[in-house]
């Protein structure tokens, strides 16, 4: 732990928790006017959020503290994961949690609490929703680790903040085999983790699609906007963790004013593009069936499993 | 060309050349497969190039041309020919591959399985000239081929066995230029002889299918008939 790094980590706990819902605005807008609709303006989800926090905390019948608790262990998992992943700076906040077995956990923590949550109102959708989000959650998990694996051969060390340093000294590496295929890997795992088209439709309540909806279906007021926060910022983390591993540029390497400014920036400016992009790309795409997920995602590991072995079948000029 | 941008670049082609095979054996549709079939060309031919400069190899840049012609341009010519033959003929039916034996998810891992097994084989290869970068990618070329002979035992299509057998050919080929950089003439032997080979295969098999079966489903060749 150093000055940089818990620099870094108190404005990344401000920006993400700041940004995601503007993320979430964004995405929607550039969806809405690729649609030719005018949109509800990027500042909709505060404003929803604002609604939500103000509402009667209400829970449905029969529930056990499991119930209440889950948003809290949700917010709670993925803002230990957007402090300590090193967004803006190469040093993390703090170092052995930023260790990509831990982040990995420490997602899914989150979801698997919340599949529990679901499962703990004993309603049918409930139910189906935390299975469906498990079948997928087991086909992630791996894929995800396998792919981050494959950067953390070249760079010795399964700390996401020596992989980004790494990177950052060398930037050659990103245009390896193994960067690129791990990139198209986890970008898959993006899109499935968020909950994003193809894999889950996130502005569907139709109970045959929906996969994350079904979970917070009995979800209402501050616990409802608990979860949207938590969800939005996963998905600030997962675009930060794709554009910290493989488009590291303007990362601040060093505790001055301006390395900092241009690191905010920088990031957020990578995050929002990502984010547009995504959004530009659903437009355009259907949600594939349900039983053709595994498909995609067996794909997407194996992509993974292959950019791990190219580490180890091509070497590298220095190695 | 220094070493060093000559090792990425060789990397970074072989890596496409894996990752087109993988893509050929995850599509169903027959025109997605037949485009990432000359991407796949495409990635050979940056090989071939890739060794050829870096060797001074003028036999060798002649072979990166003729793999050009070869498998970016006359074969999927041929492919797209055959598939709008069969279109004409077979409606929409013949667009795209319905019913594998081994359904795609179970493939991609097989491609996985594959993929290691032949890292694991071709070892003892590799070992022959451990600081020859172009050596320490033979297991990709090996791979491809093994992902191909995969693809050609599992799918029912006509069309899209060719496309494997093609695939598994391409395989071939990229072993060929990896080990044997050096002595060209048996490469420039064995490509023409691909040519021949593919061109015959492709002939044959694609009036075959238009003139027997034109309408029908490879499943009616299950049985034996006069």
């Amino acid at each position: 732990m150093n000055a940089l790094g818990v620099t870094g980590g108190v404005l990344q706990a401000v920006i993400v928790t700041g940004g995601a819902p503007v993320l979430t605005g964004v995405m929607r807008q550039v969806r809405a006017r690729l649609e030719g609709r005018a949109g509800q303006g990027i500042r909709q989800p505060w404003r929803d959020l604002r609604k939500l926090l103000r509402k009667e905390a209400i829970t449905p019948e029969g529930t056990s503290e499991l119930f209440r608790l889950a948003p809290l262990v949700l917010l709670a998992t993925t803002f230990t994961a957007a402090v300590t992943v090193p967004f803006v700076t190469t040093a993390s906040a703090a170092g052995p949690v930023a260790d990509l077995f831990a982040v990995v956990a420490l997602l899914a923590m989150g979801t698997a609490t919340l599949a529990l949550a679901a499962l703990d109102t004993g309603t049918a959708f409930g139910g189906m929703g935390a299975s469906r989000e498990m079948t997928i959650l087991a086909l992630v998990e791996p894929t995800l680790l396998v792919s981050v694996f494959a950067l953390s051969v070249r760079a010795g060390s399964t700390n996401l903040a020596a992989i980004v340093a790494a990177t950052v000294h060398d930037p050659v590496r990103v245009i390896s085999p193994a960067s690129l295929l791990a990139a198209v890997a986890l970008g898959v795992v993006t899109i499935a983790e968020t909950g994003r088209i193809p894999v889950d439709n996130p502005a569907t309540h139709l109970e045959l699609t929906m996969v994350h909806e079904a979970m917070i279906l009995e979800y209402a007021g501050p616990d409802l906007a608990l979860i949207e926060l938590a969800s939005s910022m996963r998905l600030v983390v997962f675009l930060g963790m794709l554009s910290s591993l493989f488009l590291p540029w303007g990362i601040a390497t060093a505790l001055t004013p301006l390395a900092l400014a241009g690191g905010v920036a920088a990031f957020a400016a990578k995050v929002t593009l990502l984010g547009a992009a995504l959004a530009a790309g659903e437009v355009f795409m259907a949600k594939i069936r349900l039983f053709r997920v595994p498909e995609l995602l067996a794909g997407s590991f194996l992509l993974a499993l292959l950019a791990v072995a190219s580490s180890y079948f091509l070497t590298g000029p220095n190695l | 060309m220094n070493h060093t941008a000559f090792v990425e670049l060789l990397n970074l082609a072989c890596g496409a050349l894996l990752v087109t095979a993988v893509l050929i054996l995850w599509r169903r549709q027959l025109a997605a497969i037949i485009r990432w079939f000359t991407v796949q060309g495409l990635a050979l031919t940056a090989i071939a190039a890739i060794i050829a400069v870096d060797g001074h190899d003028a036999r060798l840049g002649a072979i990166a041309a003729g793999v050009f012609a070869l498998r970016v341009i006359a074969l999927p010519l041929l492919l797209r020919r055959a598939l709008a033959r069969a279109e004409a003929d077979g409606g929409g039916r013949a667009l795209r591959e319905t019913s594998p034996l081994v359904n795609v998810t179970a493939s991609l891992l097989a491609a996985a399985v594959l993929t290691l097994l032949a890292y694991a084989v071709s070892r003892p290869v590799v070992q022959l000239t451990p600081a020859s970068p172009a050596a320490h990618a033979i297991p990709i070329g090996l791979a491809v081929a093994l992902i191909g002979f995969f693809a050609l035992v599992t799918r029912r299509r006509a069309m899209s066995q060719l496309a494997s057998f093609l695939l598994m050919d391409n395989g071939i080929t990229a072993v060929g230029l990896l080990t044997t950089a050096g002595t060209s003439l048996i490469m420039e032997l064995g490509i023409s002889l691909d040519v021949l080979f593919a061109a015959a295969v492709l002939q044959v098999l694609t009036s075959r299918v238009r003139d027997t079966f034109g309408h029908a489903d490879l499943d009616e060749l299950r049985e034996l008939r006069d």
